[in-house]
């Protein structure tokens, strides 16, 4: 803590103040310096760049498919919406789709995982301001959407369950009844951590006019997903430009007026309900069918054909030594992921591996934003502020 | 209020700004639109405040390394329309050797980090930024790390790393 010589014809003292990098609010490795009159805030810097690892650096030198487990450790807490997004990029690329059945079993996952985001968020977000049992309630929640994705895929966090074209596997025996069972139940929970939360004076104390950020600056400032429909923007990306077949599924979009913590709070907690609700959908008209499409030269084949033909198996090792080349060109895919637009930019030279890749991360954005909302606060509004944009470090630094 | 199809768009631009751009291409249905880079903060203006276009969000804005092919860089916008539901991209090619642009941090402020970062990774200076600092590398990092001549396991100092340990960084 320095207390530096300047001094403004309001202030006497202006003192700065390192928060983070290592500081339990600020939800990863963020480093803010704050310059405080008292307990005001004049001045805030976010420090970002201590998780960087060079992802687009990465990227250009690997193949398409090794991309994939590169993007589960952007946004690590909904990874499976990162594997879509660049997946989905690398199959406009292409010009191919994936199979309907493929396409609900993505919409299936990406909305567990938005439930599972949401939840880590509400979680650290109630915790930061004080309501710790939120935290013990979501975790359960939480650990039963882990435990089904284990089932899916094998692995709890980083899933790398998507391919370009479709899904890794079908779905496991027994996903149906435990997914079921977790939808059945979960809007009970919801209501259970509302009762904790939504009209507790405590929380609309901290949380009601703090961090305001008006619709036309949280445009302006490039602000998406839930942190800009909470300032009352109707912009869903599953709505205005619809992908992976969520066209077919019937949900409201829940918008905020006030552009405060506590309507990011309310926009949230009211998305969980919309995503519960599109996973029992999904659940109810999951077709049959091919789970990865038959695409020679981009898809594997089969492992039934590997086993048997000749021909399969070249094709499968071809695939795996050589790679997949999409055709020369450029394409910009972006989705609503959990945080808000999450977007892939991929530029193809007609090789294997992708000549310039690059990802537009919302938390980076929507960080920005950080000053504007707490400048002229005071200095507890921050830590509510940070916890309502629900930034994730390791997308941010990428 | 209707969303534009990518033709009406580029026919539109073009109209107003015969000069300054310079080509254009739909690929999967993108649209893309080649500007000179001495004119990107007009057409950009025209974009974000022509009533029809109305692009007042900004996705994304990067660097593209094509030195070794074209000789030139390319700074690359992403545009949207909140209200319309349309995008376009807009690509200004920079000379290799003066890598320099005008910022667009006066149109979209969120230009600002983006712009940043791609100073960053790529050595781009935008002018008239309002503050032109690394982003995502420590301040003694030596280099430009997207660039294509940038080897991937890097060639920092190995006395970086002893610096770090100290906690003088």
């Amino acid at each position: 803590m320095t207390e530096t010589a300047t001094a403004t014809t309001t202030t006497t003292h202006v003192m700065t103040i390192n928060m983070g990098p290592q500081h339990p609010s600020t939800h990863g490795v963020l480093r803010l310096l704050l310059e405080l009159d008292g307990e005001t805030i004049i001045k805030a810097v976010p420090h970002i760049g201590f998780l960087h690892r060079g992802v687009e650096k990465l990227a250009e030198y690997r193949t398409y498919q090794q991309c994939i487990p590169l993007t589960d450790r952007l946004d690590y807490v909904a990874p499976f919406s990162n594997n879509l997004a660049y997946a989905l990029a690398v199959e406009k690329l292409f010009g191919i789709e994936a199979p309907e059945r493929a396409q609900h079993i993505r919409v299936l996952l990406c909305e567990l995982t938005r439930i599972a985001s949401h939840l880590l968020w509400l979680a650290t977000h109630a915790l930061d301001i004080g309501a710790m049992t939120v935290f013990f309630y979501c975790f359960r929640e939480r650990e039963t959407i882990y435990d089904i994705f284990e089932m899916v895929s094998g692995a709890r966090m980083h899933l790398s369950n998507i391919r370009v074209g479709g899904v890794a596997r079908d779905l496991p025996g027994g996903f149906l009844e435990k997914t079921r069972k977790f939808v059945a139940e979960f809007p009970s929970r919801l209501d259970e951590y509302e009762t904790l939360l939504t009209d507790n004076p405590i929380w609309k104390k901290r949380t009601v006019g703090v961090g305001v950020i008006s619709a036309e600056d949280a445009i302006d400032y490039g602000l998406s997903g839930p942190s800009l429909r909470g300032s009352g923007v109707d912009w869903d990306m599953r709505k205005s430009e619809p992908y992976s077949g969520y066209d077919k599924y019937h949900f409201t979009v829940p918008l905020g007026r006030n552009g405060d913590v506590y309507d990011r709070y309310r926009v949230r907690i009211e998305e969980m309900r919309q995503s519960n609700s599109i996973v029992h959908q999904a659940l109810n008209i999951l077709p049959g069918g091919d789970f990865l499409a038959r695409i020679p030269n981009v898809t594997l084949p089969p492992k039934e054909d590997v086993e048997t033909n000749m021909e399969s198996m070249i094709q499968h090792f071809k695939i795996i030594i050589d790679g997949i080349r999409p055709p020369k060109g450029e394409v910009y895919l972006s989705i609503e992921a959990p945080k808000g637009e999450l977007g892939f930019y991929i530029i193809s030279d007609g090789s294997s591996h992708p000549y310039r890749l690059k990802i537009r991360p919302p938390s980076f954005v929507n960080l920005e934003a950080l000053p504007k909302m707490v400048e002229g606060r005071l200095l507890p509004d921050v830590v509510a502020t940070i916890g309502s944009l629900d930034i994730v470090l390791g997308e941010i630094d990428r | 209020m209707n969303k534009m199809d990518n033709e009406a768009i580029a026919t539109l631009v073009k109209t107003r700004f015969p000069e300054a751009i310079t080509g254009s291409g739909i690929f999967r249905n993108e649209l893309t639109l080649i500007v000179k880079k001495d004119c990107v903060v007009d057409v950009a203006r025209f974009l974000k405040e022509n009533k029809e276009l109305d692009f007042n969000f900004l996705s994304d804005l990067c660097g593209v390394d094509r030195v070794g092919t074209d000789g030139i860089f390319e700074v690359v916008y992403h545009l949207y329309s909140i209200y319309k539901r349309h995008r376009v991209r807009l690509k200004a090619p920079i000379v290799s050797n003066d890598p320099r642009i005008s910022t667009v941090t006066g149109i979209w402020i969120t230009a600002d980090w983006h712009e940043r970062e791609t100073y960053d990774m790529f050595g781009i200076t935008f002018d008239g930024h309002p503050d032109l600092r690394k982003i995502l590398t420590p301040d003694d990092f030596e280099g430009h790390p997207l660039r294509k001549d940038y080897p991937l396991d890097g060639r920092q100092p190995a006395t970086l790393r002893d610096t770090y340990r100290k906690g003088e960084a």
